[in-house]
């Protein structure tokens, strides 16, 4: 069975007037199902208003669908006795790194998970050290959180997921505030989680980063657009161009020269030069 | 800049009063502030400034930068030493027109502002010298018996916990936002009364708002780290009073017998 | 319109000893309308730099002129500096306060003394050319609107002031790739219609290459490199070193270099890229 299934899930928004009478309403997730294996790496692409975020927040429980069912691991998000093991076991890392740091110390907001779960004090310990030495924050467990670049800070934030030892992580645009730099060594750092066997689930803008998944989800409108390879989408330029979205640049020139679809990465199109 | 500010600060260090326990740091710091207020004369002081220069010492946090946390509220004190320095009748030293000083006045001035720098120094050592989250623990803890009567002392506690955290973030929005709005002509500066109050409203409704978007993040953040409330919770640092905590407790005890016997000697 | 900065120098609370120098000599002048791109690393002084040209921050020490007149020497009247040049901050929809987006748009120009009949044409045509429409969106509250339509409204609050000269933070962070593209066209065509300086900061070098008729390479307070996009983007160890990179279509270029023999390409755009690859192909 698969880690977390999505299954027919209807969320909808709806806007009260003043006088507390509903007055609109707009479904942000319309009809999703889908499944994620373990171990496994998604992105979830889609224009603003798409329902990324609104996915995202269902997978552990922070909203629960009108209609159709989540569940982790075979456990149901509208079940509350297991609402607070399922978000032990699926983290979640946001957009705004300066909104998501709870203690004004580095190792004390790294321990907050940890803490809720009610974990002995010496172990809790040794997972804030071993989360802060996998982002490579460990010189700075002392140091004031208001001191740190933005990239350190979603840095402590994706540390302060890890400590709690969760079998999935979901990044909610995890890059959108940050320097070429910050965002390239967040996805080094979520690339190495993946290869540790945690599975991840990316929300993101950026296509170079989607195309590192094993699998893009692409929303319009609340609905499920396409769940495909990434080869296999961004051998539809049509469509990428219809739900709003780009091409990665390697992707681009190959549709420039004409080569075949199989060719999807610089090292290929080196190949094809050369021949 | 906002980063001078030290008074709720903390400064990272392993000295012996970094490693008191909170509740003794907080205790200590209120039985300081008492004995500031039994003090009825200079040479109480004079006791009171040399323990907490030694207390300074032990802590190993620099001195500049405790004096730092007093620039920011250097208005306050240059205000309470005029006041007194003006209003206080007695043998007049020096007039001018309306305004006088009197020997008392002086006298006064310099009493009442040498106590608020003591309380300020003494009070801003504690928090320079525990990390915030300590300090908020051992408020809980300190409040406990008090949660019987339905004191929330664990709210309290964590409602400090994410005040500190955010006095820079939204003091740094606050900037923001004020010089977004200069650079589109607004003037704080000039004008009546009213028409400054109204100009501020281009400040404060943003602010409100990025407040509320900041708390709702947070909110999500804290649910999705699997927080639902003081029960059942650990902490990975176990605050815990060893023995440095009573000889701690021993030497208050006497520097409050000190400084009540200097008010009779 | 011209701008002369000379040697400009800004030091962090210069009183205390934790100051740190965010400008360090820098100088260049700009002589009339064109795009310029400023890039460099978080920290490397180019909001300090943008701040300085609006007044928002004195500088320690330097000049800055504009049209020939000093900014800097506390002469001038810091509306009329902001009559001139705009300043649009990193993520500006979070300065909107107004009831109406017509209210907010026209905040800046009353501020600046423009007329109210006057007030209303400007707000009219800023409204218009950051591509919205003005009679659908005039009367609706702005925090109601979508991310980059908030944005867009930010920006033409600071259109509607009519500067001559225009900087723009990271105008295009944080949106979704078709909001990016409309942002761009935006820019470029706001720049072409009122003839103005336009500055803008960006992390995305594609952008910056895209758009700039000039590129500033800041680094540690200093100006690092000045020059046509070909020109700052054809040095790619300097930029490396400084923590940047190059436009996707540079980077592929040289790394297609590294793996065939004697492929050489400096082209920033895709399309040039993949002309350079097919001249190369026939010839061999």
């Amino acid at each position: 069975m698969a880690f977390i299934s999505v299954k027919d899930v209807v969320i909808e928004f709806i806007k009260y007037d003043e006088s507390g009478h509903p007055a609109s309403s707009k479904k942000a997730l319309d009809g999703v199902s889908l499944d994620i294996e373990k171990g496994s790496f998604t992105a979830i692409v889609g224009m603003n208003g798409s329902g990324k975020s609104t996915l995202a927040k269902c997978l552990n429980g922070l909203l629960l669908p009108k209609e159709g069912s989540v569940s982790v691991d075979g456990m149901d998000t509208k079940d509350d006795e297991h609402i607070w093991h399922i978000r032990s076991r699926v983290g979640m890392v946001f957009q705004n790194p300066d909104n998501q740091i709870v203690s004004s110390i580095v190792e004390d907001d790294v321990a907050f998970g940890p803490e809720n779960l009610g974990i002995e004090p010496a172990e809790i310990r040794r997972r804030v050290d071993d989360a802060l030495k996998k982002v490579g924050m460990y010189e700075k467990k002392d140091k004031g959180a208001h001191m740190l670049s933005g990239g350190q800070k979603q840095r402590i934030a994706i540390a302060g997921a890890v400590a709690m030892r969760p079998e999935c992580i979901v990044f909610d645009e995890p890059t959108a505030m940050l320097d070429p730099a910050g965002r390239e060594k967040v996805m080094e750092i979520i690339e190495e989680l993946n290869a540790d066997g945690i599975t991840c689930i990316l929300i993101t803008h950026f296509m170079d980063e989607a195309a590192e998944a094993d699998r893009i989800i692409v929303l319009k409108k609340g609905k499920i657009a396409a769940d495909a390879a990434p080869d296999e989408l961004f051998s539809d330029p049509a469509l990428i161009e219809e739900l709003g979205l780009d091409l990665p640049p390697a992707i681009q020139l190959r549709d420039k020269l004409g080569l075949d679809k199989s060719v999807n990465n610089i090292d290929a199109i080196a190949d094809a030069i050369r021949q | 800049m906002i980063r001078d500010i030290t008074l709720g600060q903390y400064y990272p260090g392993n000295s012996v009063v970094h490693k008191l326990d909170a509740r003794t740091k907080i205790i200590a710091t209120f039985l300081y502030i008492v004995e500031l207020f039994i003090v009825n004369n200079f040479r109480g002081f004079l006791i009171a400034g040399i323990f907490l220069f030694l207390v300074i010492g032990l802590s190993r946090v620099p001195v500049k930068f405790i004096f730092r946390g007093l620039t920011a509220v250097f208005l306050i004190i240059a205000f309470t030493f005029l006041i007194n320095l003006f209003m206080v009748d007695g043998r007049i030293l020096w007039q001018w027109k309306f305004l006088s000083i009197s020997y008392e006045g002086l006298n006064r001035a310099f009493f009442m502002a040498v106590r608020l720098v003591l309380l300020i120094i003494g009070s801003s050592l504690m928090t320079l010298t525990t990390k915030p989250i300590e300090l908020t623990d051992g408020l809980e803890k300190l409040l406990k018996p008090l949660s019987k009567i339905g004191v929330p002392s664990h709210e309290i506690a964590l409602m400090m916990t994410i005040a500190l955290r955010f006095i820079p973030t939204l003091m740094e929005e606050t900037d923001k936002i004020i010089k977004a709005q200069q650079a589109r002509g607004a003037d704080f500066e000039s004008g009546n009364i009213l028409r400054r109050a109204k100009a501020l409203i281009p400040i404060l409704i943003p602010l409100f708002i990025s407040s509320f978007r900041i708390a709702q993040d947070l909110a999500l953040a804290m649910e999705a780290r699997c927080y639902h409330g003081g029960s059942g919770r650990t902490r990975m640092n176990e605050i815990k009073f060893h023995r440095g905590d009573a000889i701690a407790a021993v030497l208050m005890v006497a520097s409050l017998a000190v400084i009540i016997a200097s008010r009779y000697i | 319109m011209t701008i002369d900065v000379k040697d400009l120098k800004y030091i962090y609370s210069s009183d205390m000893p934790g100051a740190t120098t965010a400008l360090d000599g820098v100088s260049f002048s700009v002589d009339g309308p064109c795009i310029i791109g400023i890039i460099g690393h978080t920290g490397s002084g180019k909001s300090t730099l943008l701040q300085h040209l609006n007044g928002l921050i004195k500088p320690t020490s330097g000049d800055i002129y504009i049209d020939g007149e000093c900014i800097t020497n506390g002469k001038k009247n810091l509306v009329d500096i902001r009559r001139n040049i705009g300043l649009v901050f990193q993520y500006p929809e979070y300065q909107l306060f107004e009831e109406t987006v017509e209210k907010d748009v026209s905040f800046g120009p009353r501020n600046i003394g423009v007329e109210e009949t006057e007030t209303e044409d400007r707000v009219r045509r800023a409204i218009e050319l950051v591509g919205l429409d003005y009679e659908d969106i005039r009367e609706k509250s702005p925090f109601e609107l979508s991310g980059g339509m908030k944005r867009r409204v930010a920006i033409a609050g600071v259109i509607a002031m009519e500067p001559k000269i225009l900087m723009l933070d990271e105008p295009t962070a944080g949106l979704d790739p078709a909001a990016h593209r409309d942002i761009l066209a935006m820019i470029k065509r706001m720049q072409k219609e009122m003839n103005m300086i336009l500055f803008f900061v960006s992390h995305n070098m594609a952008d910056v290459s895209d758009l700039s008729d000039r590129v500033i390479v800041m680094n540690e307070g200093k100006i690092a490199m000045d020059g046509t996009p070909t020109e700052v983007f054809s040095e790619r160890e300097k930029l490396l070193g400084m923590g940047l990179s190059l436009p996707p279509a540079g980077r592929m270029g040289y790394e297609l270099s590294e793996r065939v023999d004697s492929f050489n390409s400096e082209a920033l755009t895709i399309d040039d890229l993949a002309d350079d690859i097919r001249k190369y192909t026939k010839r061999a």
